[in-house]
């Protein structure tokens, strides 16, 4: 379980996070969703130590992580795993060593339990086909399901996803949404996703926060959204007429 | 106001190399880094720097039989100046400036493509020291390759001197030998290769320091490539200096 209490953020004059709290519990696909600009990002990066917020505290199943030294955040580190925007798998490596990579690196197991774990991961994703490619030679959502296989190799407990859906056809973006939903409930991992996707808020959004202007405006899950009253979620989901006609003929 | 940036500057140089200088966190992983970047970075900058090496031992040769023959100086000055030109500064000094644009540019745009592709973002989640796993293994690489490439040059260009000696006919073989073997001190190659590993050092940390530190796009990418490359080519003639009055003392 991941908490954030009280988090503040500044960029000189410009407050992106202004007192955003919230708990993302784990075996749930938490989203948090938000226009352009409303500091989905920038939480993020709080969350995953990238940013150190100015006030808060970013607590994983109850360690802090704002106070950790170098060292701690180091051995944190190791029990995430991260998808990111545009998959940023290693270029210098096959598919395969890029999901070996992290084992490579940390793991005290044989080579022979590596390769293991790293097919292993592959298949899990159906990408066992492409282990020996390099990753130019992927079309945009085979890269996205081998970064999902580096980023759970070494089996972490927190999986976060930085606009996974960026860039693929919308048939595409379902298949890597069921994936993320369906490793986070396999292994019970806490799964944090920014988005800005309707299809995965609809999907998989087992626990939706909504940011605006830094803070939270809105919080509650996927059959909970299509009924709030909020005019400001209700603008921001349902920007298109066509989206507001087949939300209402639902409803 | 410029000085102050500078200050910040070599401040976030001198943090980035102690993250940089640190023990790999895997050997196997630094291993497999080090000899892609031996490789990259030295063998396939064998054929560049014999190519410049043996046209520059051939000019040379040629400049100091038109500069200084004379019914006063013996025939083998021209071989003696050449060796002693080639030794004391083009195959190291010259040819470290070289590198800095085929290298330098190289290890910059590697990294700082890596960096606004978020790969280096992707290493530093999963825990790894992204500065030394992507950095110690290019400064090792040069710095263990360039001795190589300084004999090597100094080999190519005794060969360009012999070339056009033969092929314009204008000095024999045996007054080039003379030449090159007159006053001979080993300690001038050493000197070559000490100020060659210092110029290694500059050239794959400062390159990979700029490339560490892009931030935007492509455009950065190649502004920094750019930054680099001056400021490796600065640093180097600057090193030259020193480090000549130090070893030639």
């Amino acid at each position: 379980m991941i908490e954030i209490k009280n988090i503040h953020k500044n960029f000189g004059t410009q407050t992106v996070l202004n007192d955003v709290s919230a708990v993302f519990d784990n075996g749930k696909t938490n989203l948090i969703i938000g226009q352009s600009g409303a500091g989905k990002t920038v939480l993020l990066k709080c969350i995953v130590g990238l940013l150190a917020p100015d006030k808060g505290k970013v607590l994983y199943d109850g360690r802090n992580v704002v106070t950790f030294g170098k060292k701690e955040r180091l051995m944190l580190r190791r029990e995430m795993g991260m998808l990111f925007q545009n998959a940023a798998l290693f270029d210098s490596m096959s598919v395969l060593e890029n999901v070996m990579f992290p084992l490579e690196m940390f793991s005290d197991k044989s080579y022979d339990e590596k390769l293991k774990r790293a097919r292993f991961c592959l298949e899990r994703v159906n990408m066992i086909e492409a282990q020996d490619k390099s990753p130019e030679e992927l079309s945009g959502g085979m890269q996205k399901r081998a970064a999902i296989a580096r980023a759970i190799a070494l089996e972490p407990k927190y999986l976060f996803c930085d606009e996974p859906n960026s860039g693929l056809d919308p048939k595409t973006s379902l298949i890597i949404d069921e994936l993320i939903h369906d490793i986070t409930k396999e292994y019970n991992i806490t799964t944090i996703v920014n988005t800005h996707d309707m299809n995965s808020v609809m999907g998989i959004g087992d626990h939706i926060i909504f940011l605006a202007n830094g803070e939270i405006s809105w919080e509650g899950n996927k059959e909970e959204i299509l009924h709030t009253n909020s005019k400001q979620l209700n603008d921001f989901l349902f920007s298109s007429e066509i989206l507001r006609r087949v939300a209402s003929e639902k409803i | 106001m410029l000085f102050i940036k500078s200050i910040n500057t070599f401040g976030s140089y001198l943090m980035l190399m102690s993250r940089v200088l640190t023990k790999p966190e895997s050997w196997k992983m630094f291993s497999r880094q080090f000899l892609r970047d031996i490789y990259q970075l030295g063998i396939n900058s064998i054929p560049i720097v014999l190519l410049i090496s043996f046209f520059i031992g051939a000019v040379i040769c040629i400049q100091m039989k038109l500069n200084i023959e004379s019914a006063w100086m013996p025939k083998f000055v021209v071989g003696y100046a050449t060796r002693e030109i080639l030794i004391l500064e083009f195959s190291s000094s010259m040819m470290c400036l070289i590198l800095a644009g085929k290298v330098g540019s190289n290890i910059t745009s590697e990294i700082g493509t890596m960096r606004v592709t978020q790969q280096i973002d992707a290493m530093e989640i999963m825990g790894v020291n992204s500065a030394n796993f992507l950095i110690l293994p290019k400064i090792s690489a040069l710095v263990g390759m360039i001795p190589i490439l300084v004999i090597f040059s100094i080999a190519a260009g005794i060969v360009g001197a012999y070339a056009i000696g033969y092929v314009t006919q204008m000095m024999t073989a045996e007054d080039l030998t003379v030449g090159l073997q007159y006053e001979f001190h080993q300690w001038y190659i050493w000197c070559s290769v000490i100020k060659s590993l210092f110029f290694a050092f500059i050239i794959a940390s400062v390159a990979a320091f700029y490339g560490y530190r892009v931030e935007g796009g492509s455009i950065e990418v190649g502004k920094a490539s750019t930054d680099s490359v001056v400021s490796c080519s600065v640093l180097i003639l600057f090193a030259d200096i020193v480090l000549t009055q130090l070893l030639m003392q």
